[in-house]
């Protein structure tokens, strides 16, 4: 039994890198806010799973918010926001996707590289799942870092966080609620900015003649 | 080996048949690509007057070739009677033959769709063949062996493990692409520019014709059998089986089959095709998966 | 007489055949004079070889070289494998020859220096000293040169041969650093006393390390020092060619595997970090740049990088095992990369020969200009197609049973333990499983464009099909291809003595197994049977062939191509050799060349054609060798003042250097 409530911890830590691969593949707008809220879907289903199987009741409020908040609420938000701006929906990004995801294999090796030799005589459960939720998070970085468009960015950011999460349920005993609504304020935060300058940047952007040659060109 | 040679056209017709019903028409039987067989192999062949005897010998050697990778994929019970002579390296690296000679037999009767479809299959191949080694290392050491018979066994007893979900997901994308599928290409498109495996073989006619449809629908079934035979084993008859559970392993490969089928068909129904440059991409992801799957494994061993 | 003693008297044959080939090398006789006794030679050659690999080592000292030393030489069973690798390769160009140099223009450029190329050779993998190693080294170098430079009227040629001088003095220059620095302060440059001095220092062991990685990769051509390889091997003549692809790099792969696993001591786990990481990129890049070639001899000469790569890849591999006590592993590994580096003589001998042919038929070598030689040549381009196949690593033939092995002891390496090569691993294994894909789509365009489709260009209305010696050479490797891909377990058997004298371990006996898989670690594990693939698939083309052609029509119509209701579409029409990798270089090019392309479409209503420009820069010469070069030329600018100086000055200098080096032996001490 407990090998298999590892083995599914670990099915669902993983699943939460894959669609954070998901994320980089995408070069649309609307799929990608789709992805995003699979990504906090998957993150949802993971909390949950752990606090099953650690008793942890009270970290089906986080799963509550991350379902309500995350997978419903800020994709919609993000949709409405793309939708009324008309912005054009394909992602800007600054070096190749394969580029990218092979930058983010590195990422997950550099992760498990770190984090396995050092906990060695940690939780075997919480090991593996450190090391994927911390590969999440550098997802998460590299793709605010690789994105022009604030709002993959902010998708970036987001993901970043249910990296964040995720580590912090996998390692027993943190009074998980304060840690959680601390992510949460500075997620608002930066959701707020982000926008705010994501609307500067876009009136700049209609007038800059190169917007144009771009579309112009295949890419 | 002769149940895969039956069974495919059926796996085949079965998709279309699908398809047809999830855009609410009422598509040809079930046994059309049989029939669509017997009508192409009493046609005259028409050959271009510059075809080489490569172009002519090609059909049958796609169709060998295929037919016996297809027949060393364990279908309803593991433990097959030849399963030593090749593993699934060999399997892929059997598949990449046909692939090379066909490319090279759209090359020869010297017309730009042959070029085009060449051009591109070469291209996807290029990337959906390590893909698939990759993928094959996950597998691979998961089980700890190649062999697919072993493979299936290990896989009995195998837990939920992140490294295999990755490798399915891996496996679907090139399974896509290898057989031509939507997104990557369109099996039923006659519009040259989005032709890839039907540019290649717009040359052939007749009985040649016929041989090449019917590897293609051979490695259909191989591509749904290998992925039922590694990721989904239960129901195969193992060890060492009486006749029951032949039966209940004959049963279950057909189920599995039908649910491949109708699942690809749905899938193929609800997206459309991609771009050919972003189809690099596509594979890219299977390969990255394959080579992430392949590192947790080399890092930690529950994974 | 010993074994030696006949290898011995083999090379000294060679070498009067030379110094025959230099008195009648313009007479009639003097072409099936010198490659008829090199065929001769080549022949009883590979019959020492195989008797001597299994059994005990013979060494002989001849009163030569330096006096305190000798000549010493020595045949063990690595010496005799790849002594087997040179007579094979030897035998069969010598064939090939005896037809092909009918067309050689200055057959004086060619006679006398190829016996002498195959002595040299022949004497690196039996000298057990480093005087005559280096010296036989270098015979083999300036014979090759002289070789490479016999079309010496086309100023590509020329050029080539300069860099190819270049390189292998620098790669000598390494070796010899190497070698002085393994015979340690006592300075016994015998290969026995080198052996049994203990290397501890790390940064000794470092030196050696990257010295015979530099000395033998630049001669092997390992990336980024490959640059002469693809101007060198075309230039010289075809038979030439496949020596120096097909034999001279696995030369280099005897040296390097001589020092490191041999003389070296045992391995460290870091030394295979490099070998790694060259290898894995020496194979995805060299087989890029085939892809981007349209002249057919050098494209063969890039895809040779690649193989040599993967023979590379293979050593590391067996390094790394070695290093941590893994000996069947270690086996596995490298007789994988020996297997591979002697499938690469066979199939790179075969393609060099039949770029021959075509070159013969149609003077043209251009891939873009060719077309539709299958008609022409039939015999030629179906030895050609095989060897195509075999170097794309598809089943049944035996490039696919090296890479398989390959691929095999990838798999055992997740039980390394180091953390480098945990994540390193994979990675090459991904490189390798890319450069095998990309050379299958390499050589779809190499033989497609050459060889099928419609003529390109009136060159090859002339094209006729190739003398009785080349075919015989031609169809004879490509019939060793299939039977190595069939019978896997004959090469590795013959290698085991070779591998267990070097990693102390073999892979299990294969002949014995029933029905002649292959089996390298457990039956359970995996296993390949390329008897059983060919016979299957064989018969089962056949079935199916008799089985519509019994039951459904038989009748063949010709009819004109498939135009789209468009007629009269010329051949010009076709897919070109680089239209059909565009997309690859599109996906990869970006990345590795910097490439891109631009289309200019005049404006509406101007008559100009519409342009496409295609920009590609090779990174190494334009990162590593160019900043070198003008590094050199404004040293050389700067020492130019030196040349204009009294005599005084010059004494000066004499003098300051001088003392210079005697305070530094004062501090030294």
């Amino acid at each position: 039994m407990a090998s298999f409530s590892f083995d599914v911890a670990h099915m669902l830590a993983g699943g939460l890198v894959l669609v954070s691969f998901m994320m980089l593949y995408q070069d649309r707008l609307y799929s990608l806010l789709n992805v995003l809220a699979l990504h906090a879907i998957m993150l949802a289903l993971s909390v949950a799973w752990q606090a099953y199987i650690q008793h942890a009741p009270h970290l089906y409020i986080t799963v509550a918010l991350a379902l309500g908040f995350k997978a419903i609420v800020i994709p919609m938000a993000l949709r409405r926001m793309v939708f009324r701006m008309g912005i054009h929906r394909e992602v800007e990004t600054v070096v190749g996707i394969g580029l990218t995801m092979l930058v983010a294999i590195a990422l997950v090796a550099l992760s498990m590289e770190v984090m396995l030799p050092v906990t060695t005589h940690s939780d075997p459960m919480a090991r593996e799942d450190i090391a994927l939720a911390l590969s999440v998070l550098l997802i998460g970085l590299l793709m605010m870092v690789t994105r022009r468009n604030a709002v993959s960015q902010i998708v970036g950011f987001m993901s970043l966080e249910n990296g964040i999460v995720l580590a912090a349920t996998g390692a027993q005993g943190m009074p998980l609620v304060v840690e959680i609504s601390v992510a949460f304020s500075i997620l608002i935060a930066f959701i707020v900015i982000g926008i705010f300058l994501f609307r500067i940047r876009e009136r700049f952007d209609t007038v800059d003649d190169q917007a144009l040659d771009r579309f112009r060109g295949e890419h | 080996m002769l149940l895969v040679l039956l069974l495919a056209p059926l796996l085949t017709g079965l998709v279309r048949k699908a398809k047809a019903r999830l855009m609410r028409r009422q598509g040809p039987s079930l046994i059309q690509p049989y029939r669509d067989l017997r009508r192409l192999l009493g046609k005259d062949v028409v050959l271009a007057e510059n075809a080489s005897w490569l172009f002519r010998v090609v059909p049958y050697v796609i169709c060998a070739v295929t037919w016996v990778a297809a027949a060393l994929v364990p279908t309803f019970a593991t433990g097959l009677l030849f399963s030593w002579s090749g593993d699934l390296i060999a399997i892929i690296a059997m598949l990449g033959s046909a692939r090379f000679l066909l490319a090279l037999a759209a090359l020869d009767i010297g017309t730009s769709f042959g070029g085009i479809g060449s051009s591109r299959e070469v291209l996807f191949a290029s990337l959906a063949e390590p893909a698939m080694i990759v993928l094959v290392f996950t597998v691979a050491l998961v089980a700890g062996s190649t062999q697919l018979s072993t493979i299936a066994n290990v896989m009995f007893a195998e837990g939920l493990r992140v490294s295999l979900a990755l490798a399915l997901f891996g496996f679907i994308i090139v399974a896509l692409a290898e057989n031509a599928r939507i997104p990557v290409d369109n099996p039923a498109t006659h519009l040259e520019l989005t032709m890839v495996h039907e540019a290649m073989v717009l040359e052939y006619s007749g009985r040649h014709l016929a041989m090449i449809e019917f590897a293609a629908m051979l490695k259909l079934l191989l591509y749904v059998s290998l992925i039922a035979c590694i990721f989904f084993p239960p129901g195969m008859a193992h060890g060492e089986p009486s006749l029951r559970a032949y039966a209940i392993g004959a049963g279950s490969y057909v189920v599995k089959l039908a649910v491949g089928g109708l699942l690809l068909a749905g899938f193929e129904t609800s997206i459309a095709k991609m771009r050919v440059f972003r189809v690099p991409d596509f594979l890219g992801v299977a390969l990255m998966l394959g080579l992430l799957g392949t590192l947790l494994l080399f890092v930690s061993r529950s994974l | 007489m010993s074994m030696v003693a006949l290898v011995l008297s083999g090379a000294a044959a060679l070498l009067v055949l030379a110094v025959l080939g230099v008195v009648c090398g313009r007479t009639g006789a003097g072409r099936p004079l010198i490659y008829g006794g090199s065929l001769l030679v080549c022949i009883a050659g590979t019959v020492i070889a195989g008797m001597s690999i299994a059994g005990e080592p013979s060494t002989i000292v001849l009163p030569l070289g330096l006096p305190w030393l000798g000549a010493h030489f020595r045949l063990d069973a690595l010496g005799a494998f790849f002594l087997a690798i040179i007579t094979i390769g030897g035998a069969g160009a010598s064939l090939y020859a005896l037809g092909y140099g009918r067309h050689e223009h200055e057959p004086l450029r060619v006679l006398p220096f190829y016996p002498a190329f195959l002595a040299g050779m022949t004497l690196v993998v039996v000298a057990d000293d480093a005087f005559s190693f280096l010296f036989c080294w270098e015979l083999m170098s300036l014979s090759s040169w002289a070789l490479v430079l016999s079309h010496h009227r086309d100023r590509e040629n020329t050029r080539a041969a300069y860099i190819y001088l270049l390189m292998a003095t620098f790669g000598s220059l390494a070796l010899l650093l190497a070698f002085g620095l393994l015979a340690g302060p006592g300075g016994n440059y015998a290969f026995a006393a080198m052996r049994e001095t203990a290397h501890s220092s790390t940064v000794l062991v470092a030196l050696v390390l990257s010295l015979s990685l530099l000395g033998a990769g630049s001669k092997a051509g390992l990336v980024p020092l490959h640059v002469w390889l693809p101007l060198a091997h075309p230039a010289a003549p075809s038979h030439v060619s496949a020596l120096m692809s097909g034999v001279m790099t696995k030369v280099a792969i005897y040296a390097f595997v001589r020092i490191v696993f041999d003389l070296l001591g045992p391995p460290e786990w870091w030394w295979s970090l490099p070998v790694l990481s060259i290898g894995g990129t020496t194979a995805a890049l060299g087989v890029l740049y085939a892809l981007m070639e349209r002249d057919l001899k050098r494209l063969l000469a890039y895809s040779t990088i690649e193989n040599i790569g993967i023979v590379f890849l293979g050593l590391g591999l067996a390094i790394a095992f070695r290093a941590n006590g893994m000996a069947g592993a270690a086996a596995l590994a490298l007789t994988a990369a020996l297997f591979h580096a002697f499938n690469h003589m066979l199939f790179k001998s075969v393609l060099f020969f039949g770029s021959g042919t075509v070159l013969v038929a149609t003077g043209e070598l251009n891939i873009e200009r060719l077309g539709g030689l299958i008609h022409r040549m039939p015999y030629s381009s179906a030895a050609f197609l095989i060897a195509c196949l075999a170097i794309s690593a598809l089943p049944p033939l035996n490039g696919f049973a090296s890479e398989w092995l390959m691929f095999q002891s990838i798999l055992v390496s997740p039980d390394l333990p180091q953390w480098g090569l945990k994540l390193l691993v994979p990675t090459v294994g991904t490189l390798l499983a890319l450069a095998a894909a990309l050379a299958a789509a390499c050589f779809v365009r190499a033989f497609g464009i050459t060889y099928l489709g419609r003529p390109r260009s009136a060159v090859t209305e002339q094209a006729h099909e190739a003398d009785r010696y080349s075919l015989a050479a031609m169809i004879g490797f490509a019939a060793l291809c299939v039977v190595t891909g069939v019978f896997p377990g004959l090469v590795i058997d013959g290698l085991a003595p070779a591998v267990h004298g070097l990693v102390g371990a073999r892979m299990p006996p294969q002949l014995s197994l029933p029905w002649l898989s292959i089996v390298p670690i457990a039956d359970s594990r995996s296993s390949y049977n390329g008897l059983m693939i060919f016979l299957f698939s064989a018969s089962s083309a056949i079935l199916a062939a008799f089985v519509v052609h019994r039951l459904a029509s038989r009748v063949v119509r010709r009819a004109g191509l498939w135009d789209c209701g468009y007629p009269g579409l010329g051949p010009l029409t076709q897919y070109s050799a680089a239209s059909l990798s565009q997309p690859i270089r599109r996906v990869f090019g970006s990345y590795v060349f910097r490439s891109s392309e631009r289309v200019e479409m005049p404006a509406p209503g101007e008559m100009g054609p519409a342009r496409i420009r295609k920009t590609r820069h090779d990174m190494a010469w334009e990162m590593l060798y160019e900043p070198i070069v003008a590094g050199v030329a404004f040293a050389s600018e700067r020492l130019n003042m030196l040349q204009f100086l009294t005599i005084r000055r010059y004494l000066g200098f004499v003098f300051v250097a001088l003392v210079f080096l005697l305070l530094a032996l004062a501090l030294w001490q």
